[in-house]
């Protein structure tokens, strides 16, 4: 596949032939096995995130979990005890005596919904705000960049929690907050995708053709936005959950009887002494999770754009 | 340059009142009375009513949006509700210990990154890269408040080297200022290598090469100078987001700065200190902001002309 690929582009295309040569003198050679595939190294790394999803989901219809209840015969058992039922408790339980590993499957289903719904919302805001700033230009793009510039003014976690102090704590907020104060990385990256869409040529034959502008903007201009916004997708969402657990982890977050892996944190705070494994748990798995999210996105954006 | 200087300032006071207009937006048209959720469900209804008009609430909002703003030209920005003093006075006393924190974190941040993302670019491909760029990932990766916790957890309570809380001595400087550095590292750490190797493939620096200057030569002299120019602006904007950062640190570790501040009238519903401490944070970063993009016109010659 890759050898007649490559004899393809030598025979019909000489300007691909001089790119290839320029990528093999850069020390890049087309991999030959398994491990070294680009897709493998991008799968490498998205599987891990599919079972995170697969957890959030599924987890909290198998595993039972009631924030309100407490266990008093069972609190601050430490990970691996066998509880008095006879049920074991691998990750530990906390100070009423949940359990904590029921706890970070509860608060991965937060973290992803969270995640998920920010994204959509300061992706479509981002997209709509940033196609209209390039395509239209004049005083729609100077209005709207600089809103943009504006929002930028505020360190992005500050403007966050001052949203989710004044609406108060609950999912719809919070993600509200977010969504509200991520919305301007998307616009920016959807409006240079427009700017740079406006003048190739397959959109110049379009227009010369005669298409109308919904045309333009519906076949043309925002397909070709999408693959730069998948990609910024990936750094985004990082952010956004870490930025969810950290208005949690303050208490602006989620409402303290829905269990989330900042408030777990916060809980776990008071117990460094005797209990260290109710913060230490949820850490990592948030940890775990955004820098699945990281190496992901880096090998996606090689895996799109192999120059870089 | 000095038109320059003009056009940037001038930009830098208009970010400002945008954004002195969204605090202002963000607390007056949030669902609910703002005097109500000051005084809490425990107060009367003449003490809410006492409320508003102590704070003006009662006027109409473009009423109240002139009156703020004049207040905030004047730098009168009335009494914090919890602590009964000026909330100006209460900000400004916090301020050294943010701005140490913040020094602390940023100075950690570039002594450290500057090393490693040169040594990833240099020996790109190798081991050595790979472990800097996985570790430069988990930086960013990882939470600082619970990064902090798990320093407090192995240095305070498991060594009982380090201090937990409180701002005395230097020993207390130590577990927030490296926590609140960790981002920072990741993010330069990759900006520097990549930033490095984009020069390393430029014309001049395979001239200085074959004209046989020492290779420590090429990398001071050719290829650092010019790495530095893009590595600079975002430097000042991760310093922002140092300050952002700021805000959770100083509450994981009892830091008496702006940002514990902030979280603190938050939960006591002080809005008039809520603003301020916002307003303080925001038009630091606005003010490094202009710092950086002046110094940038300094670097680069080349952006003064357009």
């Amino acid at each position: 596949m890759q050898s007649t690929q490559s004899s393809h582009s030598t025979h019909h295309d000489p300007s691909s032939s001089s790119a290839s040569n320029v990528s093999s003198l850069a020390g890049t050679r087309p991999p030959r096995v398994l491990w070294q595939s680009p897709r493998f190294r991008l799968w490498m790394w998205g599987l891990p995130l599919l079972v995170f999803i697969g957890i959030a989901i599924v987890g909290p219809m198998i595993v039972e979990y009631n924030a309100v209840q407490v266990n008093i015969t069972a609190r601050l058992e430490p990970p691996g005890a066998v509880l008095t039922d006879g049920s074991r408790a691998w990750l530990g339980t906390d100070q009423v005596g949940q359990d904590v590993f029921a706890q970070l499957i509860q608060g991965a289903r937060v973290s992803l919904l969270v995640g998920a719904a920010t994204i959509l919302i300061a992706g479509f805001i981002g997209l709509v705000t940033g196609v209209a700033a390039g395509f239209r230009g004049g005083w729609v793009d100077t209005v709207l960049m600089r809103l943009a510039d504006i929002q930028l003014a505020f360190p992005s976690i500050l403007l966050a929690i001052l949203i989710a102090a004044v609406l108060g704590p609950s999912v719809v907020n919070v993600i509200l907050a977010l969504a509200l104060t991520r919305w301007v990385t998307f616009s920016r990256v959807a409006r240079a995708a427009t700017l740079a869409a406006k003048e190739r040529d397959y959109v110049l034959a379009a227009r010369a053709m005669g298409a109308g502008s919904w045309r333009l903007l519906l076949h043309h201009i925002v397909p070709s936005t999408i693959a730069p916004l998948i990609v910024i997708t990936t750094v985004e969402v990082g952010l956004v959950i870490i930025a969810e657990a950290s208005l949690s982890y303050l208490g602006l977050g989620t409402p303290p009887d829905q269990a989330s892996w900042g408030r777990s944190v916060a809980n776990g705070r008071d117990y460094l002494n005797n209990a260290w494994w109710i913060a230490t748990m949820p850490g990592i798995a948030l940890s775990l999770v955004v820098l699945c999210i990281g190496v992901f996105g880096d090998r996606l954006r090689d895996y799109l754009d192999p120059r870089l | 340059m000095s038109h320059y200087l003009v056009k940037r300032v001038g930009y830098s006071l208009f970010v400002l009142w945008g954004a002195l207009t969204i605090i202002f937006l963000a607390i007056r048209l949030a669902p609910g009375d703002p005097a109500a959720m000051m005084i809490g469900p425990s107060g009367t209804q003449e003490d809410i009513e006492a409320l508003r008009e102590r704070l003006g609430l009662d006027e109409s909002i473009p009423v109240q949006y002139g009156r703020y703003l004049s207040d905030v030209i004047q730098m009168d920005f009335g009494e914090s509700l919890w602590l009964n003093r000026p909330v100006a006075s209460e900000v400004a006393s916090r301020v050294a210990a943010t701005a140490r924190l913040a020094g602390a974190a940023a100075a950690i941040g570039l002594s450290v990154s500057f090393p490693l993302g040169i040594i990833a670019a240099l020996k790109r491909g190798s081991l050595l890269d790979a472990a800097i760029s996985v570790a430069s990932l988990l930086g960013q990766s990882v939470p600082s408040f619970w990064l902090g916790i798990m320093l407090i957890l192995v240095f305070a309570r498991q060594f009982q080297i380090l201090p937990s809380a409180g701002s005395s001595g230097w020993s207390h400087l130590i577990l927030p200022s490296i926590t609140l550095a960790m981002p920072l590292i990741g993010v330069l750490t990759r900006l520097i290598r990549s930033g490095l190797l984009d020069v390393l493939h430029d014309d001049y620096v395979r001239t200085a090469r074959a004209k046989g200057l020492h290779p420590r030569v090429v990398l001071a002299r050719h290829a650092m100078r010019n790495m530095l120019i893009p590595v600079v602006t975002i430097v000042g904007l991760q310093l922002g987001t140092l300050l952002g950062g700021a805000v959770i640190v100083e509450t994981v570790f009892g830091w008496p700065g702006v940002g514990r501040l902030l979280i603190d009238a938050i939960y006591q519903r002080d809005y008039p200190l809520v603003q301020v401490a916002i307003l303080f944070i925001t038009a630091s970063f606005i003010l490094i902001n202009l710092l950086v993009d002046l110094s940038y016109g300094l670097l680069d010659p080349r952006i003064r002309v357009q």
